[in-house]
């Protein structure tokens, strides 16, 4: 057996890359779901609001996503076969999606309040002299300048969620980095395919990095003056 | 359904976990550190074989997951006879050497790049000054731009030092009993994932409040030797014209 050949492991492993990106996918979903209600709750006038999602952010960047992995799959069946009366483990993709989704959404929290405050406050005006309501103020005014404001660290964060997925593989999604350990136990070259891992991870990761550059581009074209 | 007493007598196992993932930390800080300025020095040197290396290294480790860069060091190695029998094998078969080499290399990569950022945005006119007033290159690097680039990358070093902080969890995936891998034990001697896992989570916590604030105090502290009064402080990221502005801070560190 040739040390350099993937032996038929090539197809697996691309089937890891696809889960890797569904899961990060169903990840940024949720998470920028999150990140725009609590950026909302961030810049309410409710006090309360305010603690809820200051508390989130705070929490959830100061614990190492592992954790929150662990706590969300563990707990979850824990849940689950509580209810339910026997032992039951919940789905390794829907455990990632959410807990990452947490994640992801405490920094689309930052990212998305700093930029809606980084829109002048004349627009704002503006737009109240011009008589609009909250809502569309807000839709036709705020959320387009402020979304052109997010696109570069937005993008940059789904990069390092994309990365982040590795660590379902700890509690068993049969992504990427879980299938080529597959490949590591049945061939015994582990400095290979984990190598071809950290290629196809660096690829998908520079597709993003480049697609997002793109996006920027054009949300900057269709806003300039 | 939470129960506080399991909750609170599993506080004991978790903080005697402390110090390891303590020692992983400084370790992992300081690897990075120790990798992360020469890099940063040669990632800017004229030399353009040495800043492709650079970005190269930065590029690699920034495209990948940590936990890819772990297992391929831990395991990766030993696929080799020859490693295996060489000198540096009780370095590479040890998962605590494992887990900071492979951490300190990529903390080293983030470092390198925010220091590349931060000596870059030092602004022009006060290194011309200190050319113009016949400062060696090691003098204007050391006492001119080293204050300032650091002022600079201040926040954002703080911020790969909280992930840092995290990235040591990842260690218990190769048999390391610090916090995460001894809360992963526990759980699965009791059963009680909320429990256990919140604990630790409050402990990482504590541990994340003290790091961000020495950093606030650092900063702080920075500002005032440098000559930029505590507005830093407030927004934690500087806006880049209010630091390039100061061009009366080159008088104030010089003296």
């Amino acid at each position: 057996m040739s040390s350099f050949t993937l032996n038929g492991y090539g197809e697996l492993i691309l089937l890891g890359a696809l889960t890797t990106l569904l899961v990060a996918l169903a990840a940024a979903a949720f998470g920028t779901v999150i990140g725009v209600l609590m950026a909302a709750a961030k810049l309410s006038q409710s006090r309360i609001l305010r603690q809820i999602a200051g508390a989130y952010t705070t929490t959830i960047r100061g614990v190492p996503d592992l954790l929150v992995i662990f706590l969300v799959y563990y707990g979850g069946s824990a849940t689950l076969s509580h209810v339910m009366g026997r032992p039951i483990e919940i789905n390794a993709f829907g455990a990632g999606a959410l807990s990452l989704g947490f994640v992801f959404g405490a920094y689309a929290t930052e990212i998305f309040r700093g930029a809606i405050l980084e829109v002048p406050r004349g627009q704002v005006e503006a737009a109240a002299a011009l008589g609009l309501s909250g809502t569309d103020s807000f839709a036709h005014v705020i959320a387009p300048q402020a979304w052109r404001l997010a696109v570069p660290a937005f993008g940059n964060q789904l990069t390092v969620l994309l990365k982040e997925t590795a660590l379902v593989s700890l509690v068993g999604l049969e992504d990427l980095m879980r299938r080529t350990g597959f490949a590591v136990e049945a061939t015994n070259r582990p400095f290979f395919f984990y190598l071809v891992a950290g290629v196809v991870y660096f690829v998908l990761s520079y597709a993003m990095t480049n697609a997002f550059g793109s996006v920027r581009r054009k949300t900057s074209a269709a806003l300039a003056r | 359904m939470f129960d506080f007493s399991l909750f609170l007598s599993s506080l004991p196992r978790l903080f005697a976990a402390v110090p390891a993932t303590l020692e992983l930390f400084a370790a992992i800080v300081i690897a990075g550190l120790l990798v992360g300025v020469p890099t940063a020095l040669a990632g800017l040197s004229s030399s353009r074989l040495m800043s492709n290396a650079v970005k190269f290294y930065i590029g690699a480790f920034r495209g990948t997951p940590a936990l890819v860069q772990l297992f391929f060091l831990y395991y990766g190695f030993g696929q080799f006879a020859f490693i295996r029998h060489s000198i540096v094998w009780p370095l590479l078969r040890d998962p605590f050497t494992c887990a900071v080499i492979a951490l300190g290399l990529n903390s080293g990569a983030y470092t390198a790049r925010i220091l590349m950022g931060g000596l870059t945005a030092v602004p022009k006119g006060i290194v011309e000054a200190a050319e113009a007033l016949g400062l060696g290159r090691l003098t204007i690097l050391t006492r001119i731009k080293a204050p300032i680039a650091v002022r600079i990358a201040l926040p954002a070093y703080a911020n790969e030092t909280i992930l840092n902080l995290k990235a040591t969890s990842l260690a218990s995936t190769v048999t390391i009993m610090e916090l995460t891998g001894t809360s992963k034990l526990l759980v699965s001697e009791t059963y009680a994932p909320y429990e256990i896992f919140v604990a630790a989570g409050l402990v990482y916590l504590a541990m994340t409040f003290i790091v961000s604030h020495t950093f606030r105090f650092l900063e702080v502290t920075v500002a005032r030797h440098t000559g930029k009064d505590s507005g830093v402080t407030k927004t934690r990221k500087p806006k880049q014209h209010a630091v390039l502005k100061s061009e009366d801070s080159g008088g104030a560190h010089a003296s």
